[in-house]
């Protein structure tokens, strides 16, 4: 494996407590060193001056698709649209075609993503059997399979039974894993296609309340209290939920959250036409939501950013409002939506960017060698990007299969340059590269 | 003109009063023996209609048969190609290649229209879309309210039934607020959308409280098929408090009018004596709709860069 000198990069590691201009050495697959003019002997050097480079991004929460929708996305293709977006890591949600509710669907995901070597794959195992909230999954099969499940969860529904889901947490508890719950009680939110309130009034849809959201997070928090399982909330998207997850925080509880750059910047208000890329659960919610979530994430109360990648069929988007599924992609698009948005707009630092789309995400889900600290030994997962690139979101050339995408045809800032995957360069400027992977046949 | 007519929205004052200045010369063929002329020869209308609705695709059919337009009606029904799977865009698709110039769409999912409008050449006219928009309906109902008052300019409009799945309520609402009517929406709590403050409209729940103020009330069907999701407890309890009958008829001034976009529930919303009563005006709607269709049509269609004065009614 060729050695890489990262020249002249700002490297911002806040697991390393490091925001300073320097190099970073790479040999096998490793950091060997970090400093001010390093000599880069028989390493390719890369010049990355005026470029950031920090820990490789690690997202909590994407949809992969396979096995059952390849069409959609493959755990290939999932995983290049990761490299273009400078993830290292990603999580793969268990609504596959067989659920991964078994150690055998998630050992294939598990390993399917290791011999493609682009980025870490890691799957996430269901809570109940087949996502039907009615009997446990073999959480402990997954928990402790070579695919060493740390996350489990029902997304894309929430387990309403609370007496299950208290059983889950705390069996799940004894493998060390965590219970993740996509908050929604489906008694108030079924048969909604959009955040309720004046533009669902408006246009005629039936909403979906945030306090479907935000009474099962609270009924969750409060298993996780009487359990004692690590709790984390996927995709939070309301102002209270923002209110009840820092009130548990305040209580000592075990409870981490995450929110998508979607609910951190666009609103309700993107419906008015009826584009069903912007369709999405949860909703996208109102002006003073997103506000209060933007507040939740600069003072932590929201611990991590994750995109909730969602790819679909075009001819399934391209349908009656109400008939079209909800999600979109994001893996491509994150670093530009955040940098533009939360970065240029001062309410983050870059330090706490990375912090949240790298370093705490890769503490939930237990990563060692990825989030940082960026130092001799490490194994070398990064990402280098250019903070200040303007561009314009073509979903023609995403790496997704999908082009479910809401910021098509907008500028975004922040481009990635770079990403390095266990000492490889995997993607640059745009484009993943074509070496034989990892664990490729001879 | 506009080039859709998706939402009440879209259209300005100056253009309402057109499209009802226009419908008066329309009104008129109407009443002769031959009711047709040849404004529209050559062009095509589909009715495209994704569910059932055989008043509204009868005086769509009609306004386009008078201006001597082809009419064409798809409508959902077993046999077409949506039982067979075929996509809402193939459907569009396949109707814009055969060449019609404006598809008329009734659906059961809100938005459609809009959906529609973007994958199509043709003029696309919102029949009804879910609990949306039904913009014709609005547009026959300031017509007919005209004809009995001579300024939409405060005048007092309450709208009673169920708002929240209503989308002539959206539509009455919009067009009427826009012509500077003062519009109270009345009904059980259950049945008044959520955030309802930026639609400009008054609320109350008690529909005698706000009868002797109105000159307009407007009486919304009840929609059967919604009894199971437990909005009010029974239609005998919503007759009994939101039902207009002879009583409360008394209660009226001398001389507001009563409206309904039909198909009426004889005993539910209205009392069946109320509903035919003079100063119930549901019949004109029926025929001012196939003239201010037919106007909507001219003007979408066939006008745009024509004066209003050279409508050749003759």
């Amino acid at each position: 494996m060729a050695d890489i000198l990262l020249r002249g990069g700002r490297l911002v590691d806040p697991a390393g407590e490091a925001d300073a201009t320097c190099d970073v050495l790479i040999s096998g697959g490793r950091i060997e060193a970090v400093g001010t003019g390093l000599d880069p002997g028989r390493a390719e050097v890369i010049d990355v001056d005026g470029a950031i480079v920090a820990p490789g991004f690690v997202d909590t929460h994407v949809h992969l698709r396979e096995p059952g929708r390849e069409d959609e996305e493959t755990i290939a293709s999932g995983s290049a649209a990761a490299v273009l977006g400078g993830y290292t890591a990603i999580c793969a949600m268990p609504n596959t075609d067989p659920v991964c509710d078994n150690a055998a669907v998630a050992e294939k995901v598990a390993a399917t993503g290791s011999f493609l070597g682009l980025t870490q794959v890691i799957p996430a195992g269901s809570l109940t059997q087949g996502l039907q909230g009615k009997h446990l999954a073999a959480i402990g099969e997954m928990a402790t399979c070579n695919a060493r499940v740390r996350l489990f969860t029902d997304d894309g529904h929430g387990v309403q039974d609370a007496r299950l889901l208290r059983r889950a947490m705390e069996y799940l508890k004894g493998f060390g894993a965590i219970c993740a719950e996509h908050c929604d009680d489906e008694s108030l939110s079924e048969g909604g296609h959009m955040h309720e309130g004046e533009y669902s009034s408006r246009l005629g849809l039936r909403g979906q309340p945030a306090e479907a959201e935000e009474l099962a997070l609270a009924r969750d928090i409060v298993l996780a209290r009487l359990t004692g399982a690590r709790f984390h909330a996927l995709h939070v998207s309301t102002a209270r939920s923002v209110a009840i997850i820092r009130q548990a925080k305040a209580d000592g509880l075990p409870v981490t959250a995450e929110a998508t750059p979607h609910h951190l910047t666009l609103t309700d208000a993107c419906l008015v036409d009826y584009d069903t890329n912007f369709k999405v659960n949860p909703p996208l919610r109102s002006p003073h939501d997103v506000e209060v979530l933007r507040a939740g994430l600069a003072d932590g109360t929201i611990d991590n950013i994750a995109t909730d990648h969602a790819p679909h069929a075009a001819q399934e988007k391209e349908a009656e409002f109400e008939a079209a599924p909800p999600g979109l992609i994001g893996l491509e698009t994150a670093l530009g939506v955040i940098m533009g948005e939360l970065v240029e707009g001062g309410l983050l630092t870059l330090g706490d960017m990375v912090r949240r789309m790298s370093t705490t995400p890769a503490r939930i889900l237990g990563l060692e060698g990825q989030g940082g600290p960026v130092v001799p030994g490490a194994w070398a997962n990064l990402v280098v990007f250019d903070p200040g690139a303007r561009w314009t979101v073509d979903p023609g050339k995403f790496a997704s299969r999908c082009r479910n995408c809401p910021w098509a045809g907008k500028e975004l800032v922040g481009r990635v340059l770079l990403t390095v995957f266990q000492g490889r360069v995997v993607g640059r400027d745009g484009q993943v590269s074509t070496a034989a992977p990892l664990g490729a046949f001879a | 003109m506009i080039k859709h007519l998706l939402s009440i929205d879209q259209l300005s004052p100056s253009q309402i009063e057109l499209v009802l200045k226009t419908a008066d010369s329309f009104r008129e063929v109407g009443t002769r023996t031959i009711k047709k002329v040849p404004i529209l020869r050559g062009r095509t209308v589909c009715n495209l209609f994704f569910e059932s609705s055989t008043r509204t695709r009868i005086s769509f059919e009609l306004a386009a048969k008078r201006l001597s337009a082809d009419v064409i009606n798809f409508t959902g029904d077993a046999r077409s190609s949506l039982a067979k799977g075929e996509s809402f865009k193939d459907t569009a698709q396949t109707l814009q290649a055969m060449g019609v110039d404006a598809i008329v769409v009734r659906h059961s999912s809100a938005g459609a229209p809009h959906r529609l409008s973007r994958w199509v050449e043709a003029s696309v006219i919102n029949a009804g879309d879910g609990a949306h928009e039904h913009p014709t309906q609005a547009l026959l109902d300031l017509y007919s309210i005209r004809e009995h008052f001579p300024s939409f300019d405060g005048l007092r409009v309450g709208i009673v039934g169920d708002i929240l799945h209503s989308r002539v309520a959206r539509s009455d609402v919009a067009a009427l607020t826009k012509m500077g009517s003062q519009v109270t929406l009345v009904a059980p709590p259950t049945l008044i959308p959520p955030a309802i403050d930026s639609w400009g409209a008054e609320i109350s729940y008690d529909l005698e409280e706000v009868l002797p103020k109105l000159d307009v009330v407007y009486l919304l069907r009840v929609q059967k098929e919604r009894q199971n999701e437990q909005l009010v407890p029974s239609l005998r309890e919503y007759a009994t408090f939101w039902g207009l009958d002879r009583r409360r008829v008394d209660l009226m001034k001398p001389e507001a009018i009563i409206m309904h976009p039909g198909p009426m529930n004889r005993g539910v919303e209205i009392a069946a004596d109320v509903a035919d009563l003079e100063r119930s005006i549901i019949i004109d709607q029926v025929t001012n709709g196939v003239a201010v269709r037919m106007s909507l049509l001219y003007l979408m269609l066939g006008a745009a860069d024509r004066a209003l004065e050279e409508v050749p009614v003759g």
